[in-house]
């Protein structure tokens, strides 16, 4: 079909900017490795520190990069379409928010006080809030339609931040565990942190693929897309899970990171326009690049401390959506 | 393909719009519905094109009851154009006519060249060629009409359902999907649309079903149902019937 070409230079553009980035996370920080070393470190396991910094340090960094931004990405993507809204992300389904109550929840009421720990309760947190949402939704009158979503997805978001911050203002010995996770980081992930995630990853990725069509029907209104031969409710709810189940899990393992799931679809909409069998393979791409650079770009901008990827995709996030509301302002005018 | 509609209960919430009403439509000829506001118009439609279900009675589509058929397959023989259908944001023109072939499309399945050569054909049908490039968001209301059918004819069903194609449009604008819908009638597809405009009703449409607080009123060719009686009664509105000098349809002309 037309432009189909051109789509696909975009998503190998995606392709090799996600190597470029995955080369740069692999080489840059504190200790600088050449590729060639890194690459040799990684095909032929050696003692040297080199080799151990890209093995045992670098490549559970670059994985669980690439996971959480393709994930956030990806569920942005989905949250987008199910709401309708273009600025919808993981805080929008009350999702975030979930997971950051599992964490919080886990550090002050069950002791747990390692990361390994949180990611579960955070997987859970964002599950239990992403079902609450949706259930919500589905029993009113629009029937999980956008509105319905967007609003009790609101309220859950805010209800859980009164939670949270409620814990954390009387508990200041919590506050002091649950920054390093707030905060939104790649860093100090192992590598059974992101074979755990993998699984989430997979089911989320395929489900998107599976409802990829039925978001194209459900972009022209629910009328539309029934009379296209969908059943509305089964795609949105599918299209819910994946989206629950990628953001519980990238928030659990990252943090809340942000801009990554809000962004990185419009960008990919601007490259390859709307159909989603487009946009989810590019976000994906484009998603799991950002992240990673964002991180490197946190190694090296104030050393020798490293600065959170979390904080840099907010801080070079900020000026790009203004830049992207402007440009919004400009096509519908 | 026979549609039709036995003692169907429709409605939203607690309210019944239509309350066992029995409806059928021709097959091969252009259908309109008329009525007054809020008289079930949009409802039966709706009813007819699996967008809602009925609470009780059935819609039968060539004897077999619509709500129990895969939708899918409806998809595949019934096209429907509902009233107010989203435009998302960058969507070209063809690939929202694209969209058209979903139901003939599985999610493993690539773009095939029967697609392709259906996108064609409907932006062909629906004059749209020369703005299958352009952004949908960029055309006018009535080139954006255009498009919808377009979509609906991609679909290749054997009917098309379409709620108040007309709104919006300025008179040319109308004339012109009318005379589209008629093009559509006589390469054989059954057409059903919900129209406003009395007038145009009666000189294009072949069958005219008349619908009053959520029952029909009467159903006929346009001599027979547009008629000062029953528009009278209809609308509540004291009118003449003139014929038109130019098609020698009837012309509904209110009273002073």
């Amino acid at each position: 079909m037309r432009g189909a070409a051109k789509r696909g230079g975009y998503l190998l553009l995606g392709v090799l900017v996600l190597l470029a980035a995955v080369a740069a996370s692999l080489t840059i920080g504190s200790r600088p490795i050449p590729l060639g070393e890194a690459l040799d470190a990684l095909l032929h396991p050696s003692a040297g520190e080199a080799a151990l910094i890209v093995r045992e340090l670098r490549v559970p960094r670059t994985l669980v990069g690439l996971e959480v931004g393709a994930a956030l990405a990806v569920a942005g993507v989905l949250m987008q379409a199910l709401t309708r809204n273009p600025l919808a992300e993981a805080r929008v389904l009350g999702i975030s928010a979930g997971a950051a109550t599992g964490v919080v929840a886990a550090i002050a009421f069950f002791g747990v006080a390692s990361l390994a720990g949180w990611i579960w309760f955070g997987l859970a947190g964002a599950a239990l809030a992403g079902a609450l949402v949706f259930l919500v939704a589905a029993r009113t009158r629009d029937g999980s339609g956008p509105v319905s979503l967007a609003l009790s997805g609101a309220a859950i978001d805010a209800g859980l931040g009164a939670v949270i911050y409620g814990i954390l203002s009387i508990d200041a010995a919590t506050f002091e565990q649950y920054r390093f996770w707030v905060v939104g980081s790649i860093a100090g992930r192992t590598p059974a942190m992101a074979g755990q995630m993998a699984p989430f990853l997979a089911i989320g990725l395929v489900l998107a693929v599976v409802t990829a069509r039925g978001l194209d029907a459900l972009a022209l209104g629910d009328d539309a897309a029934r009379g296209l031969g969908h059943r509305i409710q089964r795609v949105r709810l599918l299209a819910a899970v994946a989206a629950i189940v990628l953001t519980g899990a990238a928030v659990a393992l990252a943090g809340p990171i942000a801009f990554v799931g809000l962004a990185v679809p419009h960008a990919a909409r601007a490259l390859v326009g709307a159909a989603h069998r487009w946009v989810l393979p590019l976000s994906a791409l484009l998603g799991a690049a950002l992240l990673l650079l964002a991180d490197v770009l946190g190694r090296v901008i104030s050393p020798p401390g490293e600065v959170a990827a979390g904080v840099v995709t907010a801080l070079v996030g900020a000026p790009v959506l203004l830049w992207l509301v402007r440009r919004a302002r400009t096509v519908t005018a | 393909m026979r549609l039709e509609g036995r003692d169907l209960v429709a409605g939203y919430e607690e309210r019944t719009v239509l309350d066992g009403l029995s409806v059928a439509v021709p097959p091969g000829r252009f259908t309109v519905i008329i009525g007054p506001n809020a008289c079930g118009k949009s409802t039966l439609l709706r009813t007819l094109g699996r967008l809602l279900k009925p609470r009780g009675g059935s819609v039968l589509l060539d004897g077999a009851v619509l709500h129990d058929l895969p939708p899918r397959e409806v998809a595949q023989r019934l096209g429907v154009l509902p009233q107010a259908p989203l435009v998302p944001e960058g969507v070209t023109v063809a690939d929202l006519v694209a969209r058209g072939r979903q139901p003939h499309q599985r999610w493993w399945q690539q773009w095939s060249p029967g697609d392709q050569a259906a996108v064609a054909a409907a932006l062909a049908d629906a004059d749209i060629a020369e703005l299958a490039a352009r952004p949908v968001e960029e055309l006018s209301g009535g080139q954006r009409q255009r498009v919808w059918i377009a979509m609906a004819l991609a679909q290749q069903t054997e009917a098309l359902l379409l709620d108040e194609p007309t709104t919006y449009l300025d008179l040319a604008h109308q004339v012109e999907v009318l005379r589209l819908l008629e093009r559509l009638r006589d390469g054989g597809r059954t057409v059903v649309a919900v129209l406003h405009e009395l007038n145009q009703a009666a000189r294009h449409a072949d069958h005219v079903i008349a619908m009053k607080d959520g029952r029909v009123v009467a159903t006929g060719a346009p001599h027979e149902v547009v008629t000062e009686q029953l528009m009278t009664d209809v609308f509540g509105l004291a009118c003449a019937v003139v014929t038109c000098p130019l098609t020698g349809a009837p012309l509904v002309i209110p009273r002073p």
